[in-house]
């Protein structure tokens, strides 16, 4: 991603960089705010409280990053081979379909198997939703960001379609599914703690959270600790070496990006088996593209993502509430702060790079025995 | 020195051109004298200095010291336009052309005489005919680029810069991608030229080339330029002599060769590269057990998609290769099936190929290899069995530091080929195909990788070794093939032969030329 | 002549609903024929539609409203192009960034400054640009055929319109005959051969992204004070997007952009015409397919099946000088 990549310790990599990127969008997002004539200092507190103030706040706030986990995971296992999915938020629109599909058709299946069908539904369609423009780019070379571009475009005409005219219930006004049979529902934690007799209050928040960092790890694992890992990162890094080294890009690059396709399937499982319990129109609510914002701040890192997703969870939940104690500001300031947050860790990532390096070289004295950058 | 018969200055003069890229000196206190109306031959051996001469004469790099005098005047040259209204013109080795544009908006991309395009399309129209017959220059101006061949888009290149009203015509390489009767038509065009009083650089390593073409050549080396001739007053040995100097030879214990069965033959293999040129032109050879076969070449020759071929990278556009004896089946023809077959491959270029810089060194050190086993048997790798293999590879190869989980990147150059060689010649191959293995590599790490190579070979491997390192090939090879072209153009036992002899073969020169 | 008379209002509604995506379309011409790649239409599409009203609701005046609506969008291009050419950004990531932005700038300014869900208030007919009657409109009104064609395809447009159409022609003209034109042309294919014949790459590119930005403020301002009498949230409605379609269904050429656009435009007009009506023969037809249309077109045409879309060879690389 990156074209002139200043050398920084690792330290400052991982956490200074992000939170400079972080901090720069708050500061021009406080602006905003300030210049629309509210406080900006109450407006953190007041968002800041509404996410993390009460258990309630917490809930929420962990459901939300739950769907942007998800997201965020299916941009970055991209960003690993060198690829750019856009599509995400098409590919968990279609995966919505797969999910409520098997819910209202396959309803004669015992609870314990029929979440877990919906669960692969979803997988599959959100999978087969991204095979396309995965197949193009592996074998005919179009280019990836258009056609996923087009494919989000796609998706909701299609769904459209499916939803006004062909899956709506009879005699209901709402373009949008009957509801799902009781199995066909992922649990909530308030019941699953219940059991161990601790109250929990009434959230979204699902056990596709669960699953959701089950992902994260299982992603984790996948890119740094199997072979297929190693192929998605060194075609990634260097396609030419790949080659060189028995790789198959074509093969990597479908592969990844069928996976990708998968994982924009668990907004799905979070938002539609988890709390919705039907699909509805638009379900998604461009959180396929908070997922490039997390992806881009979680710097490619499962781990990172995870904290990103909370920190977009936090927004979202405390957004909300934030937008109901001061209707001036609503939820697109939300939106605002996730566009800087690409701004300023994606597009200009090397803006505070560069500075920063120079601070530190100052303060530090050079390393003595730099690896000589040696040019054949 | 010598006076001219007519007084008139020099139309380029560098003096005492010095120009450094990090540790290299890539110019060392350079002069350079080019007469009016002369061509003027700058030969050398790749890296000598010649592009990056070049480069600072065209405005594209500022040298560090030294002056530049264009008909006597001394000049600064800051940017290519500065270099283009002292009227010197550049034939870049890669064209610097718009593919989709036709061949008169190349032409007039800046030099277009005006905000509208019309008023100088019909004035670089009429230049373009007038060109066209004066220097046999034809191109039709409408035709696109792209579709054109490749010695008409350096035709087109030449146009471009004769119409900015270029004196001074730089070509560097220019037969580099051209066929033979391409060639001889650009030979022709130049000699045009000069009869008109325009001054030819020409760059080369062809000493053939030089010979044909040239009233005076200068040789360069390592950054210098070590001498000065006129054409009609040296001899290619000369040139040869002086292009490769006299440089420490290098000595490598190594007893005699017995080498056993066929390990691997090439019939008449044809290789073409990314844009469908043909880089190797019908090759045959065998490589037996026990023995090291240098090819010598300059760079640029067709080893490198020789190479490729042979690992299974680049398809074959003709031939066959033989493994043992057998032709390999489709599926196996593959990088991965190569290995399989126990034909590892060294790549010339370990940025480029050969390693991934941003992954650690035990990452890389198991590139091509990472199915295997030993790296885990199940679905995970096993982290501490791939550290624990390189550690062992890099206390094989001494490589420092000895930190498997350090980024490949942070290694030096010569620990970084370490790592590529450990690789490959650790896992015990069969044939082991070698591409420049000491290309940036200080002098202690060179000693040490041509050791492992002898002893890869009196372990009984077929070592094919491909280097623009004469002195390598010379130290090493059993037997050396010398490539010009994409073909062989000799064989040669090593303690039989020098290196003017192998230069000669390398420009070119072939066996007849050369018993003449 | 029902049929005609409905052909002839799909057409005229076709025309208006092409006009954003002529603007935004050779807007991104422009940028991408210099190398910049810009999948932030949408977005300044959308500040500009912002921009344009609000200045409009302010003052009182569509010109004012204009100039807003096309600095704002400038300012816009000039950080994509700062990200794409100076800090050699990855430009997908920097549009995704303008994209966003805009979509929560615009709404939560709007919000504050309006309440409304951030919709302006409706503006009166003295800030917006109104259609114009061609001299002949009404004389012609009874000729058949002919009058009404004239009276309500082309007469009757406002300004922007007319300007959007000759803006495809006026691109294909500086970008085919002028020194500008081929240098931009040239400098999206093969930046290094530009900067040998020393001419600045950088300025070439900037050059681009500027009158991008220009062009894409004339379809926002359209889309919000002259199609429209208000601005609301959201109102561009992936019209950039489409616009970016047309660009590659048009590879990169003024005059096939246009052509793309307005049947990109038909198409929508189209699809409106028939939500809800039931045609003989076919039976319902699901409008979405024709709204999806645009979309699964470029895809084809993207993936080689008809023709091949290659784009300029060097947009999306950033320029780094060497050797």
């Amino acid at each position: 991603m990156s074209a002139t990549p200043t050398e920084l310790p690792k330290w400052a990599d991982v956490a200074v960089i992000p939170l400079i990127n972080v901090a720069a969008a708050f500061v021009i997002s406080g602006l905003v705010v300030t210049a629309i004539g509210e406080d900006p200092f109450n407006a953190v507190k007041l968002l800041i409280g509404g996410a993390l103030g009460d258990l309630e706040g917490i809930g929420f706030t962990l459901y939300y990053a739950t769907s942007f986990i998800f997201t965020g995971l299916a941009v970055a296992i991209c960003f690993q081979a060198g690829l750019f999915n856009i599509g995400v938020d098409g590919q968990a629109y279609v995966a919505g379909l797969g999910a409520a599909l098997v819910a209202l058709h396959l309803g004669f299946l015992p609870g314990v198997l029929l979440a877990p069908a919906c669960i692969v539904g979803a997988a599959l369609f959100g999978a087969a939703f991204a095979a396309i423009p995965g197949y193009l780019q592996a074998k005919r070379d179009s280019h990836l960001v258009i056609t996923t571009i087009m494919f989000n475009y796609i998706a909701a005409a299609m769904m459209g379609y499916l939803l006004v005219d062909v899956l709506r219930k009879q005699g209901q006004m709402n373009p949008e599914t009957p509801g799902f049979p009781p199995g066909a529902t992922m649990p909530q934690i308030k019941d699953l703690v219940a059991y161990l007799g601790w109250q929990w209050p009434d959230t979204p928040l699902n056990l596709s959270f669960v699953l959701a960092l089950l992902c994260a790890y299982l992603m984790w694992l996948l890119i740094w600790r199997t072979r297929l890992g190693y192929e998605i990162r060194a075609v990634g890094a260097n396609h030419v070496a790949a080659i060189y080294g028995g790789i198959s890009p074509a093969r990597i690059t479908m592969i990844t990006v069928l996976m990708s396709g998968a994982l924009a399937g668990g907004l799905a499982v979070n938002v539609l088996l988890g709390e919705e319990h039907r699909l509805i129109l638009q379900y998604t609510a461009d959180f396929g593209f908070v997922g490039i914002a997390v992806a881009l701040m979680g710097r490619g890192h499962p781990a990172g993502i995870v904290l990103a997703a909370i920190l977009f969870g936090i927004l979202y939940q405390g957004g909300a509430e934030l937008a109901f104690d001061q209707p001036k500001i609503t939820r697109d300031m939300i939106v605002l702060i996730q566009g800087l947050v690409v701004l300023f860790a994606g597009a200009l990532e090397h803006m505070f790079r560069r500075p920063l390096a120079l601070l530190l070289t100052r303060f530090q004295p050079p390393v003595p025995d730099a690896p000589a950058a040696e040019r054949a | 020195m010598k006076v001219d018969a007519v007084p008139r200055p020099p139309a380029i003069e560098l003096i005492g051109i010095d120009k450094r890229f990090g540790r290299v000196h890539a110019n060392n206190n350079v002069n350079l004298k080019v007469e009016r109306g002369l061509i003027h031959g700058i030969v050398g051996e790749n890296g000598a200095g010649k592009s990056t001469l070049m480069s600072i004469l065209y405005g594209f790099y500022e040298a560090d010291s030294g002056e530049i005098r264009v008909n006597g005047e001394p000049v600064r040259i800051r940017s290519s336009r500065e270099a283009i209204s002292h009227g010197i013109g550049m034939v870049h080795q890669h064209f610097m052309l718009v593919q989709p544009l036709t061949v008169l908006e190349n032409v007039m991309l800046g030099a277009e005489g005006g905000p509208l395009l019309a008023a100088g399309a019909s004035e670089i129209r009429a230049k373009l005919a007038h060109l066209g017959r004066e220097y046999g220059l034809e191109v039709d101006p409408d035709a696109v680029v792209g579709e054109l061949s490749v010695g008409l888009q350096q035709r087109v290149e030449i146009l471009k810069a004769l119409v900015r009203g270029a004196e001074i015509l730089v070509l560097d390489e220019p037969t580099a991608v051209l066929t033979p009767a391409e060639a001889d038509q650009l030979f022709e065009m130049l000699k045009v030229l000069k009869s008109q009083d325009k001054t030819v650089i020409f760059i080369t390593h062809k000493l053939r080339e030089i010979m044909r073409l040239t009233d005076r050549v200068s040789v360069m080396r390592l950054g210098e330029m070590v001498a000065d001739f006129e054409t009609a007053k040296t001899s290619p040995p000369e040139l040869a002599d002086a292009m490769v100097g006299r440089k420490v030879i290098l000595r490598v214990e190594k007893g005699q060769a017995h080498p056993g069965e066929i390990a691997l033959e090439a019939r008449d293999l044809v290789v073409k590269d990314d844009r469908g040129v043909t880089r190797v032109d019908g090759m045959s050879f065998v490589l037996r057990r026990g023995e090291i076969v240098g090819i010598a070449g300059v760079a640029g020759n067709g080893q490198s998609e020789l190479l490729e071929a042979l690992a299974g990278i680049r398809p074959l556009a003709g031939g066959e290769i033989l493994v043992e004896g057998r032709v390999p089946p489709p599926e196996l023809r593959t990088p991965k099936g190569m290995r399989k077959l126990g034909v590892f491959h060294v790549p010339e270029d370990r940025h480029r190929m050969g390693l991934v810089m941003p992954f650690q060194a035990c990452e890389s050190a198991m590139l091509g290899f990472h199915d295997d086993d030993v790296y885990g048997a199940g679905i995970l790798f096993d982290r501490r069995a791939i550290a624990a293999d390189t550690a062992e590879k890099m206390e094989h190869f001494d490589v420092r530091p000895r930190a498997p989980l350090l980024k490949t990147a942070n290694f030096s150059g010569g620990n970084q080929q370490k790592i590529v060689l450990a690789r490959e010649i650790e896992r015990n191959p069969h044939v082991m195909l070698v591409g420049q293995p000491t290309r940036g590599v200080d002098i202690g790490a060179i000693e040490f990788i041509h050791k492992r190579i002898v002893a890869l070979r009196d372990a009984g491997k077929a070592v094919l070794l491909v280097s623009v390192e004469l002195d390598e090939i010379m130290a090493l090879s059993d037997r050396i093939l010398v490539v010009c072209g994409g073909r062989i153009t000799g064989e040669r036992l090593p303690e039989t032969c020098n290196q003017q002899d192998l230069g000669l073969l390398m420009a070119g020169v072939s066996e007849r030329e050369h018993a003449a | 002549m029902e049929a005609f008379d409905a052909f002839i209002v799909i057409f005229a509604s076709g025309i208006r609903l092409a006009v954003p995506l002529i603007f935004a379309c050779l807007a991104g011409l422009w940028s991408e024929r210099s190398g910049i790649v810009d999948v932030g239409l949408e977005g300044k599409l959308l500040t500009g539609a912002f921009a344009a009203a609000a200045a409009a609701t302010f003052t009182g005046s569509a010109w004012l409203g204009l100039c807003s609506g096309v600095t704002v969008t400038v300012l816009m291009s000039l950080i994509h192009g700062y990200a794409s050419i100076d800090q050699r950004a990855n430009q997908i990531v920097s549009g995704v960034a303008v994209n966003m932005v805009a979509d929560g700038a615009t709404a939560l300014i709007g919000n504050a400054w309006w309440g409304q869900g951030g919709r302006t208030p409706q503006l009166p007919d003295s800030a917006l640009f109104n259609s114009i009657q061609l001299p002949g409109a009404y004389t012609l009104h009874d000729t058949p055929i002919i009058g009404p064609i004239y009276e309500r395809l082309i007469s009757g447009h406002d300004l922007i319109t007319y300007l959007a159409f000759l803006l495809a022609p006026a691109t294909y003209w500086v970008l085919y005959k002028t020194r500008f034109g081929l240098r931009l042309r040239a400098v999206g294919e093969n930046p290094a051969a530009v900067d040998t014949a020393g001419i600045s790459v950088r300025g070439l590119r900037y050059g681009g992204v500027l009158i991008c930005g220009v062009l894409v403020g004339f379809g926002g301002t359209y889309l919000s004070i002259a199609q429209a009498a208000y601005f609301q949230p959201h109102m561009s409605a992936g019209k950039g997007f489409i616009a970016l379609a047309a660009l590659v269904f048009a590879k990169w050429r003024p005059l096939p952009a246009l052509a793309t656009c307005l049947l990109f435009g038909f198409l929508d007009a189209l699809s409106i015409r028939l939500q809800g009506t039931i045609l003989p023969v076919i039976g319902s037809v699901p409008v979405q397919a024709i709204q999806a249309l645009p979309y699964i077109l470029t895809v084809i045409l993207l993936a080689g099946f008809i023709g091949k879309a290659i784009p300029p060879k060097a947009s999306g690389i950033p320029y780094v000088k060497e050797r």
